[in-house]
């Protein structure tokens, strides 16, 4: 067993920390204030490498593979979850399954721009009336007559939709097949959708997370991703490994908060000593220290499987579970370590705690990775949801 | 120069295809916290390595130069230390360098200034670079005087604390930071430049250079195949003996001024009282 990183992880680990040191932390509290997406910062990432990390070389990305990849989203999401969730939905959700299920010509078009960083891409799955139960989705994609499609409806929340060129949208390609088996997959670009709104958030404030409509977009019939009917296939295997970018990212959150809370705690004095030597206060930062390794290694184990190319479904909830809860639990008491500075604005933490939250929401809900664990365990095998 | 002619490439441009030789020194991580190792009374360096920030500016002027001559040319990066070093060579590597030549040998540890500019020296002959370059200090042992020992060893000219450099007509013309403002200096290439870090703002390794450093040169000699003599490395040719180390003295109590307006005029009371001003 070897649980040490190639020299090459740990390199592109340091130059995510190095790059987030000098290009986000000085940024990260305006970015949250001011709800600013930062769309100069994703050249930069694109330039170094970092927006395609895990592509592989012959399609314009790093060829680093699925490990490197959260080693880097850890370090990004440590100063600035927005910008973790940007590269995670970017790289997991818009260009990996591109490469996994496009066509040769789907894949020289669209992947080396997105591995560039030239191209932002998103992934556009929930509606208004389907979130976890993303396979009763009501977006409808019409066959037409020269082969094209003509795509009617609205998605909900989508990250990343406001700066997007490249789209994976789902849609009912089949009215007859109300689950999953009537869905399709389909490349858009950025003009066959209207950004409607952008949503207001508790945080996460530096990502784009918008609602889009589709007004009969016309679609050419080589944006078909995967086979007709297959696509809810395809939006499984992405939130398999999307999944293991969001636990990674909570990993980085929870790191920050602990971060900032043992640096404090080595500084505030009260009743004439430091409060790290109140034994009250080292328990929660070992806690803390703890369960941020433990989620790492569930995060690690899960990243190295699929990068062996070993099924990765329970191992990956896991991951996304236990770090998602760690880490809202976790910036709850880095604030606690801080006392009344902690809610304040003065420090990040309560940014921190704002941002945790939502790791327990997206690319499934805790309630649904408890179902995917146990429904693998125990092998009751049903309708999955999203 | 000439001894760098490449075939092919026309007439003009020859003098400006450069051989330039990096010296770059692995130093403990910025974040750790520095010790002594009491038994052999020198730094404790078993922690994670990094590229000495001073070096990173060498390697990036390097490069520039490199770029600027349409790519033509070679960078080599050249180290004394253990085999953990390449670890931190592979920095430069990955952010363009060509290759990698690390002096490492058992018999070379311990080497105090004298030793480490013997064998770098000899490593450096090797070579024959048209253009030497260090950082200006090491943020470990701080010296910031290897490069005059090796320049003075190899014969070369050597211009210290550059903050701008230019390379043309065989010529090195550097821009010298002192304490009242810049003098500009000239020396005939080839020469050693030991450079500050004002001299660039160096570029992040890019992904596709961290994958393909592995691939790249990474050479490890000992000190025989460098052509040193055992007995002038390591300790042996070492001049300095560390004879004990202490803490430095405390400054004994002192007195913080939070200013609430008043800060100058307390300063101004607290040098009057000493007869300072
Ligand atoms: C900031 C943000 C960014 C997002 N980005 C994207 C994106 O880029 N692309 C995209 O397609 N979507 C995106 N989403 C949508 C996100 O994936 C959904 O919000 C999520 O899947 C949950 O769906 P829902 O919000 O409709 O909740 P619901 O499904 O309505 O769930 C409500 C509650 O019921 C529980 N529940 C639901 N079903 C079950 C069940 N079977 N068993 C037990 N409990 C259950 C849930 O766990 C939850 O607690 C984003 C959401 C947010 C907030
Ligand atoms: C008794 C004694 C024992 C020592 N033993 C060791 C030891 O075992 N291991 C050890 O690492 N140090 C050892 N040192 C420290 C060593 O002498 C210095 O690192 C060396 O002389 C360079 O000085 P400096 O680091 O102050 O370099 P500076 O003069 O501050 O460095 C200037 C520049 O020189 C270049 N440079 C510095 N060191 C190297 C190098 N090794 N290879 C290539 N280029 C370099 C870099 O470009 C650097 O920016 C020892 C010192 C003493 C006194």
């Amino acid at each position: 067993m070897d649980l040490g990183l190639s020299p090459e992880q740990r390199e592109i680990q340091g130059l995510a920390r190095e790059f987030a040191q000098a290009e986000i932390d000085p940024h990260a509290a305006a970015w949250d204030r001011e709800c600013r997406f930062p769309a100069e910062l994703f050249r930069k990432l694109g330039e170094v490498g970092l927006m395609g990390i895990c592509v592989p070389e012959e399609l314009g990305g790093a060829g680093a593979g699925f490990v490197a990849y959260v080693l880097a989203l850890e370090e990004l999401s440590r100063a600035d979850a927005g910008v973790g969730v940007t590269v995670a939905v970017h790289t997991s959700a818009a260009t990996l399954p591109i490469v996994a299920f496009g066509s040769a010509g789907q894949r020289e078009r669209f992947v080396p721009p997105l591995a560039r960083g030239e191209t932002i891409g998103a992934f556009a799955l929930t509606e208004s009336d389907a979130g976890s139960d993303a396979a009763s989705l009501r977006t409808r994609a019409a066959r037409q007559d020269d082969g094209s499609w003509r795509i009617d409806g609205a998605k909900q929340w989508i990250t990343n939709g406001g700066a997007a060129g490249t789209f994976i949208l789902f849609a009912r390609s089949d009215p007859q097949q109300p689950g999953a088996r009537g869905i399709s997959a389909f490349l858009l670009d950025a003009a066959h959708v209207r950004v409607d709104r952008h949503t207001e958030k508790l945080g996460l404030n530096s990502s784009s997370t918008v609602d889009v409509v589709l007004d009969g977009a016309e679609v050419p019939g080589d944006r078909l991703l995967h086979a007709e009917g297959r696509g809810f296939e395809v939006a499984m295997a992405t939130l398999d490994g999307g999944r293991i970018g969001i636990a990674a990212q909570a990993v980085g959150i929870a790191r920050a908060a602990y971060e900032v809370a043992s640096a404090y705690a080595l500084e505030r004095r009260q009743f004439g000593q430091r409060i790290a030597d109140f034994q009250a206060i080292q328990w929660k930062l070992a806690d803390m220290a703890t369960e941020i390794d433990a989620a790492r290694l569930l995060v690690l184990r899960a990243a190295w499987r699929r990068e062996q190319g070993l099924s990765h479904t329970v191992e990956g909830a896991q991951a996304k579970l236990f770090a998602s809860e760690m880490a809202r639990r976790q910036t709850a008491e880095a604030i606690q370590v801080l006392g009344g500075y902690g809610y304040t604005k003065e420090f990040p933490v309560e940014r921190y705690y704002r941002d945790a939250k939502i790791t327990e929401i997206y690319e499934g809900t805790s309630e649904i990775q408890r179902l995917v664990i146990a429904r693998e365990l125990l092998g009751l095998r049903e309708r999955s949801p999203a | 120069m000439s001894d760098n002619r490449r075939p092919g490439v026309p007439d003009g441009l020859d003098s400006l295809i450069m051989k330039i030789a990096v010296c770059v020194k692995q130093v403990p991580e910025a974040t750790g916290q520095r010790k002594i190792d009491p038994s052999s009374k020198r730094l404790d360096r078993s922690g994670e390595g990094a590229l000495n920030q001073y070096d990173v500016n060498a390697v990036e002027e390097a490069l520039r130069i490199k770029e600027a001559n349409g790519d033509q040319g070679e960078v080599v990066l050249i180290s004394l230390g253990p085999e953990s070093a390449l670890d931190a060579m592979r920095k430069g590597l990955a952010m363009g360098a060509d290759r990698a030549v690390l002096v490492s040998d058992a018999a070379a540890a311990g080497s105090d200034l004298v030793a480490t500019s013997y064998a770098l020296a000899q490593a450096l002959a090797r070579e024959s670079a048209d253009l030497i370059l260090f950082g200006q200090q090491s943020n470990d042992s701080d010296g910031a005087l290897l490069w005059a020992a090796v320049a003075d060893r190899l014969k070369l000219p050597v211009i210290s604390q550059a903050a701008e450099l230019t390379i043309a007509g065989g010529k090195a013309r550097a821009k010298r930071q002192t304490e009242f403002g810049y003098d500009v200096v000239e020396a005939t290439l080839p020469a050693v430049v030991a450079v500050s870090d004002a001299i660039n703002e160096p570029r992040y390794p890019s992904l596709k250079g961290i994958m393909g450093a592995k691939k790249k040169p990474q050479d490890i000699l000992s000190l025989a195949d460098i052509g040193a003599e055992t007995g002038r490395a390591g300790e042996a040719g070492s001049r300095t003996e560390v004879l004990t180390l202490n803490a430095p003295p405390s400054r004994g109590s002192s007195q913080k001024i939070e200013d609430d307006g008043s800060a100058a005029e307390q300063i101004l009371a607290f040098l009057v009282e000493r007869k300072l001003v």
